[in-house]
């Protein structure tokens, strides 16, 4: 392979079974990939290549389960597309097409390395500008593939995380003052009440009764007749005189 | 004719007033730590042989003294005996110290549940730090739980010494609690005895729906097999009956007085020997059946926390070898490992410091009590649940009914005294004594809303009462079998209630109940003698965990006071009442 001339490679996934690539970065600026099986290839290039490529890491069982689709040359065409789509959206950039994306080594986890080249396909583009373009994007490429920032992981390109909701007036406050200003007004009409007793026992004749003990409920009986005939009751009847009209037969 | 006492308006009122005052957090938090560490189902032995033989007889024996006596804790022991009215007084102290923080937690179950009307729950993320790239230092350390009960709830400050300023919103929180008590006990037993149907019964209502629904979690069954397999080489562990005394003694709150207060208000011929039998099993089944609902929430957040474990193990080896999603499983998990670690060592040997060793039983053995297990344990299980909001609404609200139904006891035994006493009566009517007493708390309960708070709460929980209960109850005990003399109170009660008393009660209380609870005694003192210095846990922001730091000189002055301004009113008050009756005599002498 010469210098000038890059291969875009992507093997048969079975090729690459339960194995591992690694793109080093060799001392003289270029870079190559090994493959496990102890196949060398060389990517030959100048050493900023290698800091432009993003490794890209998707877990599509975990997320759909039985409903993940397989992932084939048509669904790397349409990642190809949205980085492609991400890149256009860059001012000066508008002119990036899908063939200027490049994949490579593609596993079977699924996870694989692409770079963005300019149009003249003898550079790529700064590892900066495609991670501002995927962080901008990253709601719409999620979508396209029916998975989240958890499950479609673009390695060194951190993902904004969603600002939490912040009500202008935080929720605890209003149920604290509702709870609030009920417990303040049950107080205060259980106060009001209990002052309007003390009042009127005060001007009740009585002294013996606390107004308090209303519920008192042990009267002291004697022979039938409570002992305490005259009673807070507001001038009721005497029960001590009671019995003699019902001994008195009637007409 | 003497003037007419308020009364229960049932025997029902005061019942499940008993049982809300007993039936409190500690049977929530307490007991089923103590039956994880003592050996599971094991416990319940020692368990049940201290309730029969300590608590039902200390139980009953208050209950009687206090329908005899018809006054609060003061007035009766002054009555059996003048010079046992220091008694009484400590009873008050101690109560009073009870009732200053122990509303701190329901002020802190009131933050919970205001803020359990969020979706996501706040306790479940960490909040973002400062440019959005991920989440804050302090939470990633810790766990989001932890964050939310330390910074943003307690906003807790590295040391006891560092106190920093009161924090509003605990504060407003704690001054709400407050409110809602005083308007709990304002008229007395007619307001009291109709929240007690609430504070009672509405516990039981949400422990059910979460027996129901805990027993219905995944993993709930682990946690059940851990708890109940016993462990009997546990039984020969001194601790584990120490342990079983102590939380049968405190847990049914002896000695305080609320127990006299509430039974002074009674008919005289109320049968209270079974009120104290059926509040005492009920509370002993309440802790047990509340350690049921806890080990099964216990068993669903280690196997959560297991199989994320687990998870994050497989997703660090499918990731580092690039093997298929989904290829690796919880069940392949170890022959892969195994098969990995043969055929590509090297790079397996890169990855292994990462791979961490997941384990049930550990994740079982973290034995949480007290506030941790309520608001830490509890919340990160609570968040995993579906529908998190509505049980954490639930879980909240009942910490809450437990809660309030305490601090009625505990207000009730610093009140009756007070409105007992003519003098404070006459000038005071009953709502501004408890209006005063409710403001004074809560004045000083904000100390614990500062961002030491959480440390001086942690003196006042473990100090405050320990000791001083165990001499108040031991005088007590001792004070009616042999000052007041156990035939005449015999005689007393058999008057009053129709009922001869069993010999069963005789024993315990003249011999079995007080050399327990020396022993008790004996045992406290030693531990803290044998301990030296005192230590506490501080909250480390830096590595998100406790570490054990040593209490300073002045905190160790403040937890003598503490144990000491309670337990100096028995002695003083007897000294008191000596030099009162010498001057009398030889004012009675010099004018003869």
């Amino acid at each position: 392979m010469s210098p000038s001339r890059k291969i875009l490679w992507a093997p048969n996934p079975s090729f690459l079974e339960a194995g591992k690539s690694t793109i080093k970065v060799l001392a003289d600026g270029r870079f190559s990939v090994w493959h496990r099986k102890g196949v060398t290839m060389s990517w030959m290039g100048p050493r900023e290549d290698a800091e432009n490529a993003f490794k890209v890491r998707l877990s599509l069982r975990t997320a759909l389960g039985d409903k993940a689709y397989a992932w084939d040359t048509n669904e790397e065409y349409l990642f190809k597309a949205m980085v492609a789509f991400s890149m256009r959206r860059v001012p000066n950039r508008e002119g990036t097409e899908i063939s200027h994306v490049l994949l490579c080594n593609v596993t079977q986890r699924v996870s694989f390395w692409f770079v963005v080249t300019d149009p003249s396909r003898n550079h790529t583009l700064p590892a900066v500008e495609v991670q501002s373009a995927i962080r901008m994007n990253r709601n719409r490429i999620n979508n396209a593939f029916f998975l989240n920032d958890q499950t479609l992981e673009f390695l060194r390109i951190p993902a904004t995380l969603a600002p939490p909701t912040d009500p202008s007036v935080p929720i605890w406050i209003i149920i604290f003052g509702v709870i609030f200003c009920i417990v303040i007004v049950a107080t205060m009409l259980l106060i009001l009440s209990g002052i309007r007793q003390h009042r009127r026992k005060n001007k009740g004749p009585s002294e013996m009764e606390d107004t308090e003990d209303k519920w008192e409920n042990t009267v002291k009986i004697e022979n039938g007749i409570p002992c305490d005939p005259l009673d807070m009751k507001g001038g009721h009847v005497n029960d001590a005189f009671v019995t003699e009209d019902e001994r008195l037969t009637p007409l | 004719m003497d003037e007419a006492r308020p009364l229960w308006a049932t025997p029902l009122q005061f019942v499940f007033a008993c049982i809300s005052y007993a039936v409190g957090l500690g049977n929530v938090w307490r007991f089923p730590y103590l039956c994880q560490m003592y050996g599971g189902g094991s416990f319940l032995v020692p368990y049940i042989i201290m309730l029969t033989v300590e608590g039902m007889p200390l139980l009953y024996l208050e209950l009687a003294v206090g329908q005899r006596m018809r006054q609060g804790s003061i007035g009766a022991w002054r009555t059996i005996n003048p010079y046992l009215s220091g008694v009484g007084v400590a009873s008050v102290v101690v109560s009073f110290f009870l009732s200053m923080y122990y509303n701190v937690i329901n002020a802190w179950a009131f933050w919970y549940l205001f803020h359990s009307f969020q979706d996501p729950l706040p306790w479940s993320v960490c909040p973002l730090n400062g440019n959005r790239t991920g989440y804050d230092e302090e939470c990633e350390k810790a766990s989001s739980t932890q964050y939310f009960w330390y910074r943003k709830t307690l906003n807790i400050s590295p040391s006891i010494q560092e106190s920093g300023a009161v924090q509003w919103e605990p504060a407003l929180c704690l001054i709400l609690a407050w409110l809602l008590v005083y308007l709990c006990i304002l008229r007395g037993t007619e307001s009291t005895g109709k929240v007690v149907y609430f504070t009672a019964l509405l516990p039981y209502c949400v422990l059910i729906v979460y027996l129901v629904r805990g027993l219905t979690l995944h993993g709930a069954t682990n946690g059940l097999a851990y708890m109940f397999t016993p462990k009997m080489e546990q039984l020969a562990n001194p601790k584990a009956w120490i342990n079983a005394a102590t939380q049968i003694f405190f847990s049914l709150g002896l000695g305080f007085g609320s127990l006299i207060a509430f039974a002074s208000y009674n008919e005289p011929s109320n049968n209270c020997q079974k009120h104290a039998v059926i509040v005492s099993i009920i509370n002993s089944s309440t802790s047990i059946f509340a350690s049921v609902v806890t080990f099964s929430i216990y068993g669903f957040k280690a196997t959560f926390n297991y199989e994320s474990c687990l998870n994050k193990v497989i997703l660090l080896l499918t990731n580092s070898f690039d093997l298929e999603d989904g290829f690796l499983t919880v069940s392949n998990l170890e022959e892969v490992k195994s098969y990995l670690a043969s055929a590509y060592p090297s790079k397996y040997s890169e990855v292994f410091p990462q791979i961490k060793n997941c384990s049930l039983e550990s994740e079982l053995e973290t034995a949480v009590q007290g506030t941790g297990l309520a608001f830490i344990v509890y919340t990160e299980a609570i968040k995993n649940m579906e529908v998190s909001q509505l049980w954490s609404v639930l879980y909240f609200f009942m910490l809450l009914m437990l809660g309030i139904g305490s601090m009625l006891g505990n207000t009730a035994a610093i009140l009756t005294p007070l409105t007992d006493s003519k003098v404070i009566s006459s000038y005071l009517p009953k709502e501004a004594i408890s209006g005063l007493v409710c403001l004074v708390s809560c004045a000083i309960g904000l100390v614990f809303t500062m961002e030491a708070g959480n440390y001086w709460f942690d003196i006042f929980n473990d100090y405050a009462a320990t000791l001083p209960l165990l001499l108040i109850v031991l005088v007590e005990a001792a004070a009616v079998c042999y000052l007041y003399g156990l035939r005449r109170f015999e005689s007393d009660l058999k008057a009053m209630t129709g009922h001869a008393l069993n010999w069963y009660w005789k024993a315990m209380w003249g011999g079995v109940s007080p050399l327990l609870i020396i022993s008790l005694f004996v045992f406290y003192l030693s531990d803290y003698i044998i301990t030296g210095t005192l230590q506490y846990q501080a909250w480390d922001a830096s590595q998100g965990q406790l570490v054990t730091k040593d209490y300073p000189p002045y905190a160790l002055a403040i937890i003598g006071l503490l144990v000491a301004s309670s337990t100096m009113c028995i002695p003083l008050g007897a000294l008191g009442t000596f030099i009162v009756r010498r001057l009398k005599r030889r004012d009675t002498a010099s004018v003869a």
